[in-house]
């Protein structure tokens, strides 16, 4: 519930952040909120050549991502209904939002929205290794299979047995955090050029309450992902839930910060070199896993 | 067990049946298909319910070929194979019996029919044999029937340089069965299944299984007949090939591997091999084809790559004496293998109603026939979801439980011994990623956007009898997708058979597994309600406000048109540049010259690197070494009857000395 209220605010810190390291005021943190709830109060054009693959989309993206929202724990909350594997599942209903996405894009028959599908399918497949190898370098150290007990069982001591392998993982995922959710160095979400466009391109034709769903379930992405990196590099428990519960956001918002600090500091990579990057990232992973002794 | 009798006499009896009427109007499509479904209906009873727990029954009978005794036995495995069959053959024959309408007049419609019939029984008797001489036989019969359903539009020069190449493949890896089934039944003098030691030398025997199914299978690289023979047979055909038939080699595999008692490491090793690269190539050559046809044929490879994957980490954990992990790595496997037979088999009839009514499989020449033909195209797209392991379908859950079998053997493994669990992973994780960047393709290209050409624009919308079965295989993907952890738990049986593990341990492993995978399917359920309630929100919001239909938007060209849109190759461009490695594109570019360029083109094309630098070089060797033995055909019948008395008389020497 937390992260389904909190999450677009994420995006309001990035942009602040940018815009203080750029010098300027910059936008209200609250801006996102009122885009939001702009978009939610308007009508809806559709493309001619569209059908009902288009209008289901976004419907579909934001209820996968709302149900693999229910299978994160957060701070010293448990998930709706932990299972062995849920990892898996929440991976893989990313997967299904971003099948329904790139068919969307493809709906319209518009060039440049298939320009930006085929980059996104092409960088996802690359990233879904690294974020499973990963996930079972995290598994591995933890020894459990639910996101919640894995993500609940991080602790100092662990880092002092195990920093490198740890380190490594936060390294890996970091990296399929800023592909995923479409941020430099892989995607320039201010830009303002299609052909260079991953994400936003894609979503060129949505529009109205269509485009509301899409903007909320991106920041709900990247919630989702920012606390599993989050959680193994925030690892006091103190007992208590709010207290913990206050930690975990503060850790989100300095993850938000830091990702505001690498945007205002380099650009984004050339197409090609993104997929090194990605290779990079299943690398990283690869590493921590072979750290990781059991 | 006489029901299944009854169904293979009703197979065989419109085969005959099919041939008898050939001139009686549609007498042999009423004949071939009533054998069918009368067949498939008797037998699917039987088979179900040995597989839910009933015994296993059998019948033996003497007969007068040597080695043994005809000898038939139906027990969860072969049950669990059969269902399938049963399934998809009937509803291909109630596909095949409109699609086939097509070449009336043209064509004659009594053959197909009539190897239809012996392809469907021969399957059967496969999968129900327990002797060496009976299996080899029709598994022959298999391999010929499918032959010459290949072959059915033999004018085409493709087609037959597709069956020859089939016929030549299929009947190397029975080369291969022959010494297995010979080495096998060597020490006891009998080829009856149960009479059959395997004390020394397993390995071999494995080596040589591996080959000879494997070949049926298509396990890389020895699946180079797949993608030629698979598009040039007729839909319902390519639907039964590559949905079941191709199975049967699976099955032989998991057979063979029972027979030979408790497996060894390295053979787990081998098979998480051979499933990593049979998925990983497989997904990317089927990304890299403009042919829709095709397209699904190397994914058949990819999802035998997965089965591999499955088997071999279940190898695995018997080994390491770890149940858990052996019980849901040879369950997802077997899963997967009922569910491909689903999915695959809708996609390709799916495929089919493309090819019907657009008259092409060119995916480039496609586009925007969801408009036109929405029936083929829902169920395609709920088969290209189920293909790409998503959630709610199928497809997920049986990659679930290979995923939870290589997790929970990567927990406890330690070394070198966690290294093939944590490549299964990674592996599956990089073979779904790429699995739904090829289906978005080919359902986006094929069925979204606007027409590429005027066959795609004068498509229409095929007939009942062509839908129906899709409709029928693709509410059975969503039903195994929801009620997965029944399905799962219910493999009890099974899979205590196939490890070998006493059926209490089976029952925890799975009901563990099936806990994890009830709550897929509520969190699945959860998906779906969501989504609904999300549409009907979205629908009130927009009920007042004002809703308006406008171009698609062009970044201000004043004349966009169809040509523009990107194409399948485009699409698949950076995938197929990232891996080129492994695909080796042959390209053909025309590069824009001057100030004022007239013609620039681009073509790609991705052959087979494995037909293309392996086996086309290895034949052609041997055809040249063959030529130094021509002189010994002079054509003159004197010389042929002196060879056989040279022959005899060596052969005469042979015994005296």
């Amino acid at each position: 519930m937390l992260a389904m209220v909190l999450a677009p605010l994420i995006q309001g810190v990035i942009n602040r952040t940018k815009a203080v390291a750029a010098g300027r005021v910059g936008q209200p943190l609250l801006q996102t909120y009122h885009d939001l709830w702009k978009l939610l109060r308007k009508g809806a054009v559709y493309s001619q050549t569209t059908t009902w693959v288009f209008r289901a989309g976004p419907v579909v993206g934001l209820a996968a991502m709302i149900c693999a929202i229910a299978l994160l724990p957060f701070g010293a909350f448990p998930a709706l209904a932990p299972f062995a594997g849920d990892l898996v599942m929440a991976a893989y209903l990313l997967a299904l939002a971003r099948f329904f996405t790139v068919l969307a894009a493809l709906d319209t028959g518009s060039s440049f929205e298939a320009m930006g599908a085929s980059r996104e399918v092409t960088f996802s497949a690359l990233a879904e290794p690294a974020l499973f190898l990963g996930l079972a370098a995290l598994a591995r150290q933890t020894g459990t299979l639910s996101l919640t007990s894995m993500l609940g069982s991080v602790s100092t001591a662990m880092w002092m047995r195990a920093a490198p392998a740890l380190g490594l993982t936060i390294a890996g995922l970091g990296v399929v955090f800023l592909a995923e959710n479409a941020r430099i160095p892989v995607d320039d979400p201010t830009t303002h050029l299609e052909l260079t466009m991953i994400h936003e391109v894609m979503v060129l034709d949505h529009s109205g309450p269509d485009f509301a769903m899409i903007q909320y379930a991106a920041a709900l992405k990247m919630w989702l992902l920012g606390a599993v990196i989050i959680a193994i590099a925030v690892p006091w428990h103190s007992g208590n839930p709010l207290l913990d519960g206050g930690c975990a956001i503060a850790g989100m918002f300095g993850l938000a910060v830091v990702t505001g600090i690498i945007e205002s500091s380099m650009a984004r990579l050339r197409l090609l070199r993104i997929t090194q990057l990605l290779v990079a990232a299943i690398v990283l992973s690869g590493l921590a896993l072979a750290l990781v002794r059991r | 067990m006489s029901t299944l009798l009854i169904a293979v006499l009703s197979f065989g009896a419109g085969a005959i049946g099919a041939l008898v009427f050939a001139n009686r109007g549609r007498g042999s499509t009423i004949c071939g298909v009533g054998g069918i479904l009368i067949g498939c209906l008797c037998g699917i009873v039987p088979a179900v319910r040995v597989v839910l727990g009933e015994p296993s029954q059998s019948i033996r009978m003497a007969w007068d070929v040597p080695y043994g005794s005809l000898f038939l036995e139906l027990d969860p495995l072969s049950g669990f194979f059969l269902i399938p069959v049963f399934v998809l053959c009937a509803l291909a024959a109630i596909y095949g019996a409109d699609y086939l309408e097509a070449y009336r007049g043209r064509k004659a419609l009594a053959t197909p029919w009539f190897f239809f019939n012996l392809l469907v029984a021969s399957m059967v008797v496969v999968i129900l044999a327990r002797n060496g001489v009976l299996f080899l036989m029709a598994w022959e019969m298999m391999a010929l029937s499918s032959f010459f359903l290949v072959t059915y539009e033999d004018e085409k020069e493709s087609t037959r340089q597709a069956g020859w190449i089939y016929l030549v493949a299929s009947h190397i890896g029975t080369a291969f069965l022959l010494v297995l089934f010979i080495l096998l039944g060597r020490a006891s003098g009998s080829l009856d299944f149960d009479r059959f030691s395997a004390s020394s030398g397993a390995g071999l025997l494995f080596v040589l299984a591996l080959v000879g199914f494997g070949t049926k299978a298509g396990f890389i690289p020895l699946h180079v007949w797949l993608p030629e023979a698979h598009p040039a047979a007729p839909s319902h055909v390519s639907a039964v090939m590559s949905a079941v038939m191709i199975k049967t080699g699976i099955y032989g595999l998991v057979r063979v591997m029972m027979l030979l008692g408790a497996p060894q490491a390295w053979w787990g090793w081998v098979l998480c091999g051979i499933g990593l690269s049979s998925g990983v190539i497989g997904v990317l050559l089927a990304l890299a084809q403009h042919d829709l046809k095709r397209l699904l044929a190397y994914h058949s490879v990819e999802n035998i790559g997965i089965i591999a994957l499955g088997l071999g980490v279940g190898t695995l954990g018997l080994r390491a004496g770890l149940p858990a992990v052996a019980a849901m790595g040879f369950a997802g496997a077997l899963l997967h293998v009922l569910n491909h037979a689903l999915f695959k088999g809708l996609l390709f009839l799916a495929a089919g109603n493309v090819v019907h009514s657009a008259h092409t499989r060119e995916i480039d020449h496609l586009g925007g026939l969801l408009r036109r033909m929405p029936r083929t195209g829902a169920i395609f797209l709920i088969g290209a979801a189920a293909i790409s392991g998503l959630p709610p379908l199928n497809g997920f859950i049986s990659e679930f439980l290979i995923y939870l079998a290589s997790f929970k053997g990567a927990l406890t493994l330690d070394g070198v011994n966690s290294v093939p669990m944590l490549a299964t992973i990674g592996g599956l994780a990089l073979i779904g990623g790429l699995a739904a960047a090829c289906f978005t393709k080919a359902f986006g290209i094929v069925f979204l956007g606007q027409p590429r050409s005027e066959h795609a624009e004068q498509a229409h919308e095929v007939g009942l009898a062509m839908v129906i079965p899709g409709v029928v295989l693709a509410a059975a993907c969503i039903l195994i997708g929801l009620l997965g952890a029944s399905v799962v738990y219910s493999m009890t049986p099974l899979i205590s058979e196939v490890t070998g593990l006493s059926a209490t341990i089976v029952r925890t492993s799975l009901s563990t597994a099936a806990h994890s995978i009830a709550l897929v399917s509520i969190t699945s359920g959860a998906l779906v309600g969501i989504a609904t309630l999300l549409a009907i929100g979205r629908a009130i919001a927009l009920s007042k406000r004002s809703v308006s239909t406008n171009v698609t938007w062009d970044c201000g060209y004043a004349e966009p048109s169809r040509r523009m849109q990107y194409t399948a190759s485009s699409f698949a461009q950076p995938l197929t540049d990232t891996f080129d490695l492994l695909l080796q594109t042959h390209r053909v570019v025309i590069a824009p010259r001057g100030l004022f360029p007239k013609e620039a083109s681009l073509a790609t094309e991705t052959p087979d690197p494995y037909q293309e630098y392996i086996f086309r070089p290895l034949f052609r060797a041997i055809g040249r070494d063959l030529l130094l033995l021509r002189p010994l055909q002079q054509g003159q019948v004197q010389l042929y009857i002196l060879y056989i008395a040279v022959t005899l008389l060596l052969l005469l020497l042979w015994q005296l000395a």
